[in-house]
């Protein structure tokens, strides 16, 4: 019996790598990891993306009351558009059957899985209209503002010679620092975890704790930089302050990003290696490590346009509203461009709006170019084997 | 029962004495003794789960890569046990070296395949000499010289095992130890395979684990069968397959079970 | 030390033996560098919760947290203060329930889709476009809700607020539909093929085995899915601060102004308050609140996702 045409099995995809086992990870990119989050837990529980495992679950009522009557089935397959089959000629040698009594309403099922059909597609492509409205909109009010003076000039009183300068400088100095912090700190971890933790109570307590700070809300980190970075460690409103917060807020993404690139290098390596005679460390930083790298630093591009994009933990530890240089060094006080448009947004001047929305503009940009990158970097490297 | 185990005369290089082997509370490995002379070919064989690879992986100490692993009895190389206290398992596993059942290349050049264990270890001769050295006795130098440079996973099968074992080699180990190094490959590529470990042994001790009865005949000078976690006989491979001494023995060689 | 060389019959002119002291040196100055790594998300969340509940001590101090929990005004920077965080509580709540309201059909369904009858090359062009929906910075969507979204909406309701909860809803709503439809989506794509063979095998149609087969057995992951959207709407702090409005009041009307959790610690730390005082300390309750809920939610997210997970063999 064939399903009909739009009754088409869903295509099997041999898209992505499976997953080893992992604890629930909420809210967090993983890795061959995208900007979305998933259940990494879920795909290897039960078995590999859409699997051919054999279940022998039933499939509930519908199946209960059919399950029994071959000839029946052949009544209400829907393998043609429209009409039933004609029942059978001859009487079925159980003879207790009776057709009559199933009321398959074929016509009218297949009408409703249509208009579901239809349903399900706009609510898919209403996320593509709203995505471009949005764009729209910001290219309508902003476009205009656009112009090299504006991307290099200072902010200002007056909307026509406001300016992102400072404000993206001050962005690319905390994207700098951010990196050279939850970098280290995020893969060191990961590593820990994976290569050397032993497996027991301690260690999913430490990524259970993990992948709840996934999900704690950025403005909790802000209010936590504040408090320890701005005023006991004295660090003020400084680049330091904002980058160091922000590393915290980014590093459980690329703990999990990471630790995912790492499980997916075969266990047949680590053993190649060691017989070997390798050390772990040794093992780890010529074998495992580089194969793992492209994951890592997709995960992490990711994580970092994050950090980029956010102005609540920023707004906690003091960006400056109007910032007339350039920052030279981390102690240095800032903005960032988040931020500026927030400021320029909560202003009642239309002509504020507009360059708020062309400064919208160019930090999409930014974000784009880099998930384009992480984006490449995933691409390139999971094809391989 | 006690001439079931008829170790080989001459010298030993290892030894195993009430090796036992716990995965938990299962004893996988039960008091094996057993001894493994110097430069001659020995096969473990038996049905699956009997433990060969298990006893092969205690001699250079790979079974302690499995959490909740418990050993007991001793493993000796050269007179001395390998889990005593003060041994540096590194060191083990550089002088008696693994190749597995499914070749696994690192996803570099031919060449820093080979060159990885040397490079770690600390190797201060000719790179280059070390290299086609190895390959060489791998009967594999003469497919790949011209192409040193490009990616081990390019090869075949056939050729990513015999690299594997060029690799192992580099480290210039006294034993080899080999876990079905033949059971992925083709007939012809384990033919090659078969030929190399006929020729290496007249420079290392090589233990092979089979589950190819006529591949431990062809290839082995002594065969120990293995059935749940113990060794029932050991002896000279043609004595051992054409006139074995216990009745569990003869069942497998002649195939009624397996 | 290694196996005594007077049985070896290897040479060792080539090889660095004594190498291997340094090697297992590096290893553990390696395991220590790891360690103090990991150590930092544990300090993390610790930190947290010190900053928090060490603030907040203070706070209760002066301020009961019977009233606190229960009063239903908040106004702590007025001349009569009174510190009732339900106002806020309800805002929040108020604006991830109306997200929720808009995201998890819109999320439900753009998951059925994608998994069940999307063809390869369709996904391949819609789910990056998810992706890039989701990684608009939420500073963005305010301006989209604050300048295109509320104008819109008071041309149908000309009485709302500039400050609206509802264009913020629908706002939040859409940035969160792919974070739903994602989650939804892996939770979907568990379920094994076989399991949608058998019941198109009975004769059911595609939107029966859509809705009667694999939705109930991912349901686990689709609610889970649902409860971390709602988490990440209570948490989120720029849309409702640029859209949502500082009026904390206890309405369920979402034309009206309120003001959010998140919108009052963002709001309130833009002023300037001397450290040491009440409302300097609000600005940690209200953070403690918050970090409980959402903290809260996740948990509940987690229990359902590992309680109820269909087994399927």
């Amino acid at each position: 019996m064939q399903p009909g045409k739009d009754d088409v099995l869903p295509p099997v995809n041999a898209s992505g790598t499976p997953a080893p086992a992992t604890p629930f990870v909420p809210s967090v990119p993983r890795g061959a990891p995208g900007a979305l989050p998933t259940f990494a837990g879920l795909r290897t529980a039960n078995g590999a993306r859409r699997g051919t495992d054999d279940a022998a679950v039933s499939t509930g009522g519908t199946a209960g009351e059919l399950a029994g009557a071959s000839s029946v089935e052949a009544a209400t397959a829907t393998s043609e558009r429209g009409d039933a089959l004609p029942a059978s000629k001859q009487p079925h040698p159980a003879a207790q059957r009776d057709p009559s009594r199933f009321a398959p309403r074929v016509r009218q099922r297949r009408f409703i899985a249509q208009v579901f059909a239809a349903v399900c597609l706009v609510a898919t492509l209403i996320g593509v209209v709203v995505l471009a409205a949005l764009l729209v909109d910001l290219f309508r009010d902003g476009a205009a503002r656009l112009s090299f003076d504006m991307v290099t000039g200072f902010p200002s009183r007056f909307p026509d010679r406001a300016g992102i300068g400072p404000a993206l400088a001050g962005s690319a100095w905390v994207l700098f620092l951010t990196a050279m912090l939850a970098f280290p700190l995020g893969v060191g971890t990961a590593i820990w975890l994976e290569e050397y933790a032993p497996k027991n109570r301690w260690k999913r307590l430490i990524e259970m704790n993990i992948a709840n700070l996934a999900g704690v809300p950025s403005i909790v980190y802000g209010i936590l930089g504040l408090t320890l970075f701005v005023r006991v460690m004295a660090l003020g409103r400084s680049l330091m302050a904002a980058a160091l917060t922000l590393a915290l807020l980014i590093l459980p993404v690329i703990i999990i990003a990471s630790q995912e690139a790492l499980k997916a290098v075969p266990r047949s390596i680590r053993l190649g290696a060691y017989a070997l005679g390798a050390t772990r460390w040794e093992t780890i930083r010529h074998q495992i490590l580089p194969m793992a790298l492209p994951g890592v630093l997709t995960g992490t591009i990711l994580a970092l346009s994050r950090a980029i994009g956010e102005a609540a933990p920023v707004i906690l530890v003091g960006a400056l509203g109007f910032v007339a240089f350039i920052p030279s060094n981390p102690t240095d006080q800032y903005t960032v461009l988040p931020f500026q448009i927030f400021n320029w947004v909560s202003r009642p001047q239309t002509a504020f709006h507009e360059v708020a929305a062309a400064a919208s503009l160019v930090l999409l940009v930014l974000l784009l170019s880099m998930s384009a990158v992480a984006i490449w970097l995933r691409n390139k490297y999971t094809r391989r084997t | 029962m006690s001439d079931a185990i008829r170790n080989p005369a001459g010298p030993v290089e290892l030894e195993a004495r009430q090796l036992s082997v716990l995965y938990g509370e299962t004893r996988a490995l039960k008091y094996v003794s057993l001894s493994i002379p110097d430069r001659k070919v020995v096969a473990f064989i038996g049905p699956s789960g009997c433990g060969k690879s298990t006893l092969l992986r205690c001699f250079n100490r790979m079974n302690d890569l499995i959490p909740g692993v418990t050993i007991e009895g001793e493993a000796l190389f050269q007179g001395r046990n390998l889990y005593g206290a003060g041994v540096d398992a590194v060191d083990v596993r550089r002088r008696i070296g693994m190749v597995f059942q499914k070749p696994n290349p690192f996803p570099k050049s031919i060449y820093d395949n080979v060159l990885f264990g040397p490079k770690i270890n600390g190797y201060t001769g000719d790179f280059n000499e070390l290299v086609e050295r190895s390959l060489r006795q791998a009967a594999l130098w003469d497919e790949v010289k011209d192409r040193l440079d490009s990616s081990a996973l390019a090869l075949s099968g056939g050729q990513q095992q015999r690299l594997c074992i060029a690799r192992a080699l580099a480290v210039e180990p006294e034993v080899l130890l080999m876990d079905e190094p033949a059971s992925a490959l083709d007939p012809i590529a384990t033919q090659k395979i078969e030929d190399l470990i006929y020729e290496l042994k007249q420079d290392y001790t090589v233990v092979i684990v089979t589950h190819n009865m006529q591949q431990a005949a062809r290839v082995s000078d002594h065969t120990a069968f293995l059935y749940m976690g113990e060794v029932i006989e050991y002896g000279p491979t043609n004595e051992l397959f054409t006139n074995p001494r216990e009745e569990r023995t003869e069942a497998y060689i002649t195939g009624r079970f397996g | 030390m290694t196996v005594p060389d007077t049985v070896a019959h290897t040479e060792t002119r080539s090889w660095g033996e004594l190498g291997l002291a340094r090697r297992h040196a590096n290893e553990r100055r390696i395991r220590i560098l790891l360690v103090a790594a990991s150590a930092v998300s544990i300090l993390t969340t610790i930190g947290i919760v010190a900053v928090l509940a060490f603030e907040s001590f203070g706070f209760f101090a002066d301020v009961s947290p019977w009233d606190f929990l229960t009063g239903t005004r908040w106004t702590p920077l007025f001349e009569s203060k009174s510190f009732g965080v339900l106002p806020l509580l309800m805002g929040s709540l108020l604006v991830a329930g109306g997200a929720a309201l808009v995201a998890l059909p819109i999320g439900l369904a753009s998951a059925i889709y994608l998994s069940e009858y999307a063809q390869d090359r369709v996904r391949r062009v819609l789910k990056p476009v998810l992706e890039v929906l989701a990684g608009i910075p939420t500073v963005v969507y305010g301006y989209f809700a604050l300048l295109y979204v509320t104008p819109l909406l008071r041309t149908v309701w000309p009485n709302a607020d500039i400050f609206n909860a509802a264009s913020a809803c629908i706002v939040m709503g859409i940035m969160i539909v792919p974070m739903v439809s994602s989650l939804s989506e892996d939770a979907m794509s568990a379920v094994p093929r076989v399991l949608r063979e058998g019941a198109y095998a009975l004769g059911a149609t595609k939107f029966e085995v859509a809705t009667r087969t694999v939705v109930p057995a991912a349901l686990s992951g689709i609610i889970a899915s649902f409860l971390l959207a709602i988490s990440r709407a209570i948490g989120e702090t720029m849309i409702v601060t640029i859209a949502a409005g500082a009026t904390p009041q206890m309405t369920l009307n979402p034309l009206r102004s309120v003001q959010t959790m998140t919108a009052y610690i963002a709001q309130t730390s833009m002023g300037e308050l001397p450290h040491g005082t009440v409302e300097y300390q609000t600005i940690f309750a209200v953070g403690l609140t918050l970090f409980m809920v959402t903290l809260g939610v996740n948990i509940i997210s987690n229990i359902v996702l590992r309680r109820f997970r269909e087994v399927y063999e």
